[in-house]
């Protein structure tokens, strides 16, 4: 059976169209009911797990007409729907509760110490990236070397080692032996008062107003939790470069490239790498999510006033608010973060659009 | 007219060999005579099941290896010695305990998280997933988008926020890690029915008037099983990884179980003097954690040739 060239043409548009639509509308739906999802579970574990949030909140050594008020405060007394509905209501308009610990609100302190972890995971993904695709691209273009064994035993130490134990060592290596790195914290005792942060992304911060002193401490206290996390996304993101360029390098245009006499580097770094760059991006995406779950032990070892160590300290002190607040947020960070790297993918390769 | 087999001695490497099998039993050993000499290749593997039988050993017969008190050291004469002293090959802790006879009864609650998480989270993960696959439609809608909310946390945070809420503890950081560890099964697990949900052994078995119930446990998830294994075996390290974490922060094991973990927490506070105390359990987590992926980058490589060096 042949068409007419037209009819096929206009049918195949209008398929796209509708198809576009519907991934919109399906994209829509996905978030939704993601972060729908995200909430409900977090309601779950605040509310439902516990025998009695009352408890979790006051202690047992509260006297009754506080845990009656605390009872009605948080709406106990009302059906779990209800209470629910309340939930998500104050969480969307980020309410998030009170603080036991600090007294604020949890939302407050949340703003306040996300830029240390932000910043954190920023240098340690750069550092898994700009050390971690070289490694790969090495690995797989020499595979079955010598170099490739190392890559790969780098590669699995660092998918095997507990994180805050490899801290610990380092701090006894680099801070107590050598003396090269800083005290555990973010920024020496001197400067906290002769430096003011506007941003709270400290690095940025020291750097514009020009104050290089500052930016050398920070740099002494950034650099080991850095290259820890560094070392831990250079773990991911060399196996999968290797991963990625095998499969590149096995294709046929390399085949024809190499016909056309190009040089062997110009085939692995403008041909095949490019190529592989595309699943990378969303790689390295993943790997910057998962740098914000493992900033929580990291931060704990080094003392770094992220939201890590706002999680862990408040899970010390039973403050149950800043606890999923803290949850929520990194939940939906990380959703965020796999939307984006979808879409860069659909952007960045053009064989997935209008799919 | 047909051609008479040679005759095999019986659990021979023809016999396992054999692209004739003459019995379902003679099939089934000469397939995992092929995957295990493809896993055999592979020295890394090798040194991966090493370790792990070799965790196996010392938790089964860790009364007979240990050779102190776990629980009640020696407060008075073996205080926080150093590695190598005479009776102490690992040293002492603070408590004055013996740090190897610590690692050693501590491997059985390694054990007991990694095979607890995986005999809950690997079958919820196993039926979601093929229940999904197999039924479709806004079951399998549901069941995916239920699948995907899990997955929007990370690992370590939402068992955090679990252990939080339920008080912890060893049984709670387990049921947590388990929460947190099926979703991807479930995906797995899906993809996998999908790929022979129209095939005609399938259509075979309904035309004969199995049930779907029936369909989905007898054909359906063995099917499933070894991509499923291979990947709770590479999992396995991650979930130490997390349980040591937990321990970490105290809200794991609780003292005076010697919970690897919790042992690095308890060294912490003498890491700049005594390192022994706090680096001890670390060096063991990470030697059963490298068997665990080395393992599972064997098995991998052995039982799906497609991705084998990739």
């Amino acid at each position: 059976m042949t068409l007419p060239e037209t009819s096929v043409a206009t049918r195949r548009n209008r398929r796209r169209a509708s198809s576009a639509l519907a991934s919109v509308l399906r994209f829509a739906v996905t978030v939704v009911t993601t972060v729908f999802g995200l909430l409900l579970v977090t309601f779950f574990i605040g509310r439902v797990v516990p025998i009695d949030p009352v408890l979790a909140i006051v202690g047992d050594r509260a006297p009754a007409h506080v845990v009656e008020r605390v009872r009605l405060e948080l709406g106990l007394h009302l059906p779990l729907y209800e209470q629910f509905y309340i939930y998500v209501k104050q969480a969307l308009s980020g309410d998030f509760g009170t603080s036991v610990l600090t007294t604020n609100p949890v939302l407050e302190d949340i703003k306040r110490v996300f830029p240390a972890t932000i910043e954190l995971a920023t240098i340690g993904t750069l550092l898994g990236a700009f050390i971690g695709v070289p490694l790969g691209v090495l690995a797989a273009v020499k595979r079955g070397s010598i170099a490739d064994q190392v890559v790969r035993v780098i590669g699995l130490i660092g998918y095997s080692v507990p994180i805050f134990w490899l801290g610990l060592l380092s701090l006894v290596l680099f801070y107590a032996q050598l003396r090269w790195a800083a005290y555990p914290g973010r920024v020496d005792i001197v400067y906290e008062y002769s430096f003011t942060p506007v941003t709270n992304f400290y690095l940025l911060d020291a750097a514009m107003q020009g104050q290089w002193d500052v930016v050398w401490d920070l740099f002494r206290h950034i650099a080991l939790p850095g290259s820890l996390l560094g070392y831990f996304s250079l773990a991911y993101i060399s196996r999968m470069t290797r991963s990625f360029m095998l499969n590149e390098l096995s294709q046929e245009y390399i085949v024809a490239a190499r016909a056309k006499g190009l040089s062997e580097a110009r085939i692995i770094w403008f041909h095949a790498l490019r190529n592989a760059a595309v699943p990378l991006v969303t790689v390295i995406a993943l790997s910057y999510a998962n740098l914000l779950e493992g900033s929580v032990l990291t931060e704990t070892i080094f003392s770094w006033p992220g939201l890590g160590l706002y999680i862990t300290n408040s899970l010390q002190n039973a403050d149950m608010n800043a606890v999923l607040g803290g949850t929520l947020i990194i939940g939906s960070v990380f959703v965020g973060i796999n939307i984006f790297s979808d879409l860069l993918y659909r952007t960045l390769d053009p064989r997935t659009r209008n799919r | 007219m047909s051609i008479a087999e040679p005759e095999t001695r019986p659990y021979s490497r023809e016999w396992l060999l054999s692209d004739r099998p003459t019995s379902r039993r003679q099939a089934r050993l000469g397939r995992a005579y092929i995957v295990w000499r493809r896993f055999a290749e592979n020295r890394l593997a090798l040194v991966g099941l090493a370790i792990l039988i070799l965790l196996l050993v010392v938790a089964a017969f860790a009364d007979v290896l240990a050779p102190h008190n776990p629980v009640q050291g020696d407060l008075r004469n073996a205080r926080l010695l150093p590695p190598g002293t005479a009776g102490y090959l690992l040293g002492t802790d603070d408590q004055g305990r013996d740090i190897l006879s610590r690692l050693i009864y501590g491997s059985r609650l390694t054990l007991l998280v990694v095979v607890l998480v995986a005999v809950i989270a690997a079958p919820i993960g196993l039926i979601v997933g093929t229940v999904s696959g197999y039924a479709g439609g806004w079951i399998d809608a549901v069941l995916m988008r239920i699948t995907d909310i899990f997955l929007a946390f990370p690992k370590l945070v939402l068992a955090l926020a679990l252990v939080a809420a339920l008080g912890p503890g060893i049984e709670n950081a387990i049921l947590a890690i388990a929460v947190t560890s099926w979703p991807p099964y479930a995906r797995i697990a899906r993809a996998e029915t999908l790929t022979f949900r129209h095939s005609e052994f399938i259509a075979a078995v309904k035309l004969m008037g199995a049930s779907p119930f029936r369909i989905v446990l007898r054909h359906v998830m063995p099917l499933c099983v070894s991509s499923l294994i291979v990947r709770v075996t590479l999992d396995m390290a991650g979930i130490i990884l997390i349980a040591a974490g937990l321990g970490f922060l105290g809200l794991g094991a609780q003292p005076p179980l010697p919970e690897w973990g919790a042992m690095i927490a308890s060294g912490r506070r003498f890491i700049l003097d005594q390192w022994w105390v706090a680096a001890m359990p670390g060096f063991a987590i990470l030697i059963v954690s490298l068997g665990f992926n080395l393992l599972g980058d064997g098995l991998r490589d052995a039982l799906d040739p497609k991705e084998a060096g990739q």
